[in-house]
């Protein structure tokens, strides 16, 4: 069986590095917002050069040990710049 | 009391701001302008590029509203964001905080304008004459 995955949005900077607006990254049951992190500094070291770094769930910030749903809208959020 | 949140692709405009605000209980109303310069860091900028996170936009934008008004002694709130490409002296953001006594009209505006460019998710990329990089992304 093909291991699961989930759409991750990214915005900004973020799309850049990913080469486009919705990536997909491989998913677990249990999977918490500090292991989405990981997966991607991992996968794209970019991300690591990056004031910062947070996810947002379903349009609201949350912190790591937050604990993801497959059907969750998943968005990297890099530094934000707005005004 | 009323709150007025917009993320627009089209020109931002002070004076119909304005006019949402008039009211006889207020005694002052405050804004905040932002526009764009030519300079950055030295570097010449050509023009502004904003993009949005639409939805989680408006909804952060809505919460800063929500908390000024509660934080606040102030009747109305404003806050209008621009998306897309902007030429220099255009106008990014817009905030207007209308109170019945200025102290609260100032304080409002500004928690809004600094809360605004920590938590909404909005990006700035500039353009200079041979390039461009997305502003405040390293530190």
């Amino acid at each position: 069986m093909n291991p699961m995955t989930i759409d991750i949005l990214a915005f900004g900077i973020a799309k850049d590095i990913l080469g486009g607006t919705i990536t997909q990254m491989e998913f677990s049951p249990g999977m918490k917002v500090s292991h989405l992190k990981k997966q991607l500094t991992d996968q794209y070291p970019d991300f690591q050069k990056l004031a910062s770094l947070r996810i947002a769930v379903n349009s609201e910030y949350q912190e790591d040990d937050f604990v993801l749903n497959a059907k969750d809208e998943i968005a990297i959020i890099p530094p934000v710049a707005g005004g | 009391m009323m709150k007025h949140i917009e993320l627009s692709e089209e020109t931002l405009d002070l004076a119909k701001c304005m006019a949402m605000v008039e009211d006889e209980y207020v005694g002052g109303v405050v804004t905040f302008v932002g526009t764009v310069r030519n300079h950055s860091q030295g570097q010449s900028v050509v023009r502004l590029e904003f993009e949005a996170y639409a939805k989680m936009a408006i909804s952060e934008m809505d919460k800063i509203a929500t908390k000024a008004l509660e934080q606040f002694e102030i009747e109305h709130i404003i806050i209008h964001h621009r998306v897309g490409s902007l030429a220099i002296k255009e106008i990014p953001v817009i905030i207007v905080a209308a109170a019945a006594h200025r102290k609260a009209a100032f304080q409002a505006c500004e928690y809004a304008i600094d809360t605004l460019k920590e938590t909404v998710p909005i990006w700035k990329k500039e353009y200079f004459e041979n390039g461009s990089h997305w502003v405040s992304a390293h530190p």
